[in-house]
């Protein structure tokens, strides 16, 4: 009877526990702040046009935060993911402008080029044994310069010609690129490859096996490799899911603005950490989610938006974010830290 | 003595070596291990013992010698290949990984999957039921499945670990210091599960350096000293006290002793 009772209590506490215990809590506080804040300062951000830009907004980093996100709660960095998606789009310009061929062969090689650069990193990482800040900081460095070089060698220009009308790319544009009618809105397709991924991510964090290794290879990799997880294939694969983000964005920025700007991307990376941080990753890996990612994307997108919609300078986008990261951070921090305390046996 | 030797080796190590660069971390090391048996490694800090079950459990591989198991000569690639083999360890550090849950925990690296690929998922129902019930099997009874395991009491962590290497069918269980960081109860609780292990058929081996911890569950006992096997006996040839004097490196003790002696 009193151990009934006891239990009983135990349950109806942890339902709160559970739920905060969950790591998206910091991100669902900063995303409610910012939405009430900014639909108050410049309430023109309500309309629903509005609403769709911001949600596209959000896309376009958060297509990049699901990888990265399962990155870092694998344990690892990829400084070199903002340039790897102008890559990716050069890549499919370029090659498929020069041969003349259909740009859905572009498409495809530039597929193979992203998920080879992802599997670069993870093999690298391996082999060396250097922590992945560094590694990456390496890749990131030869593919800025590869971009603007290569670029420049193929095009003799910074930028790679319009492939618009090449056969093949109305069908790749509207695949990547188009946007749709919702009760007299446009919404690009963008958001629906990011919600896909947010909805892949997820369940493959929370309900394969794969995921249960990413979480462990992330927290404790020695002890994962002693009950039989395979560590070098896990960590690969992540950064080849990397890869494969980068190039869904890499296709959309193609397919959006028929040319690349070989210099685009730097400083993209550390976007993409902030929103899988502000989601409630560790830093230190082996905890987070993919849909705090998307919160911490969609807040992202609230703040880049708000500031055009309430007019203000554009440089007060930064300071709002680097606010949001420190508040988000800190309550993951205190709320982990409340809810984490050994229980008294 | 003669029924006990009658029961096959599991685990049968000749003249093993091990280096770790110039230092001599074991050098020609004979130990049995057999089923329904309690064997205790004992040593010092440093003598070896970490190392002698790192070869055994497939995390380095030694350098000369022979290990047998079930009789086969092997060399283990991995942690995994060992376990192929039915050799689990517990480790120092328990192999758990402390933000996941007990459950996630206990099916790590051989989880259940159910449905066809590429809809294969984690089953998570059955795992959580079976691991609730392995553990109830084993007295422990937990609040809450879901909790991270990192707030699992020390003692609590250990039988997680245990009851997820019985259940996985483990023929040889390898338990590196389960009771070292542990206070005098828990380490009671742990003992009674290593009991427990080796009524059920399993060959276990234990490390530990008290010798008052090993005597209560032993069935035959190794002391290392320096990577030196220095002793290699059955419990029926060994008093408590033969035990403590050589862990401690018998004449050294002896000269302790005098030089204390007030
Ligand atoms: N990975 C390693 N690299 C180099 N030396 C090691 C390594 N592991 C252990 N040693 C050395 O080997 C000896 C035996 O260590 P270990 O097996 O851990 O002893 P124990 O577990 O009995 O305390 C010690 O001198 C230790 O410093
Ligand atoms: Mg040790």
């Amino acid at each position: 009877m009193t151990s009934q009772l006891a239990s009983q209590r135990v349950a109806r506490r942890s339902s709160l526990r559970i739920f905060l215990m969950r790591p998206e809590v910091g991100s669902l506080i900063g995303a409610l702040i910012v939405v009430v804040f900014f639909s108050v300062m410049a309430p023109s951000i309500r309309h629903p046009g509005s609403v769709s830009t911001v949600l596209y907004q959000s896309s376009t980093l958060g297509i990049m935060a699901v990888g990265v996100a399962l990155l870092m709660i694998g344990g690892e960095f990829d400084l070199s993911a903002g340039v790897a998606v102008i890559t990716s789009a050069l890549a499919a310009s370029m090659f498929a402008y020069q041969l003349g061929t259909n740009v859905w062969v572009g498409v495809g090689f530039a597929l193979l080029v992203s998920l080879a650069i992802g599997a670069f990193n993870g093999w690298l990482l391996v082999r060396t044994g250097l922590p992945s800040f560094l590694v990456t900081l390496g890749t990131f460095l030869m593919l800025q310069g590869a971009n603007l070089a290569v670029t420049r060698l193929v095009t003799g220009n910074v930028a790679t010609n319009d492939i618009s009308n090449m056969a093949g790319f109305n069908s790749a544009r509207s695949i990547f690129a188009s946007t749709f009618n919702v009760g007299g809105t446009d919404v690009s397709v963008s958001i629906l490859w990011w919600l896909a991924l947010v909805a892949l991510g997820t369940w493959i964090l929370l309900r394969t096996r794969v995921g249960n290794w990413i979480f462990a290879v992330g927290g404790n990799a020695r002890s994962a490799r002693a009950v039989g997880v395979p560590i070098v294939q896990t960590k690969v694969g992540l950064f080849m899911a990397v890869g494969l983000c980068a190039w869904i964005s890499g296709m959309h920025q193609l397919f959006e603005y028929n040319t690349v700007q070989s210099g685009g991307g730097v400083g993209l990376e550390l976007e993409y950490i902030v929103a899988a941080v502000v989601g409630g990753c560790l830093l230190t890996g082996g905890y987070g989610s993919v849909i705090g990612a998307a919160i911490g994307a969609l807040i992202f997108g609230v703040v880049s938006q708000g500031v055009v919609y309430a007019d203000w300078n554009p440089d007060w986008f930064k300071f709002f974010l680097g606010a949001m990261l420190l508040l988000a951070t800190l309550v993951n921090m205190l709320v982990r830290h409340q809810v984490n305390r050994k229980q008294p046996a | 003595m003669t029924d006990a030797s009658a029961v096959p080796a599991v685990v049968q190590l000749s003249n093993v070596s091990k280096y770790y660069g110039n230092i001599c971390a074991l050098s020609d090391i004979n130990l049995t291990v057999r089923r329904g048996e309690v064997t205790c490694i004992l040593g010092d800090n440093g003598a070896g013992k970490s190392t002698l079950i790192k070869i055994i459990s497939g995390m380095h591989p030694h350098d000369a010698g022979v290990v047998r198991v079930h009789g086969k000569d092997i060399h283990f690639a991995s942690p995994r290949e060992a376990l192929d083999f039915g050799i689990a360890t517990v480790y120092q550090d328990l192999a758990l990984v402390p933000l996941m849950s007990v459950w996630r925990n206990f099916f790590l690296g051989s989880e259940i999957t159910t449905g066809m690929w590429p809809f294969r998922r984690l089953d998570v129902e059955r795992m959580r039921r079976v691991a609730d019930e392995e553990l109830k099997n084993l007295g422990i009874d937990l609040p809450d499945i879901d909790a991270p395991i990192a707030q699992l009491s020390g003692g609590e962590m250990q039988v997680v670990a245990i009851a997820r290497a019985i259940h996985f069918g483990a023929q040889v269980l390898i338990l590196d210091e389960p009771t070292a960081a542990l206070g005098v109860k828990q380490s009671g609780v742990v003992l009674k599960y290593i009991a427990a292990a080796r009524d059920a058929g399993l060959g276990v081996i234990f490390i530990s350096h008290n010798p008052h911890h090993a005597y209560l569950v032993g069935d035959h006992f190794a002391v290392l000293n320096l990577g030196r096997m220095e002793l290699d006996a059955k419990r029926a040839e060994l008093s408590i006290e033969q035990l403590v004097r050589h862990m401690a490196g018998g004449a050294e003790l002896q000269a302790l002793e005098h030089e204390m002696h007030r």
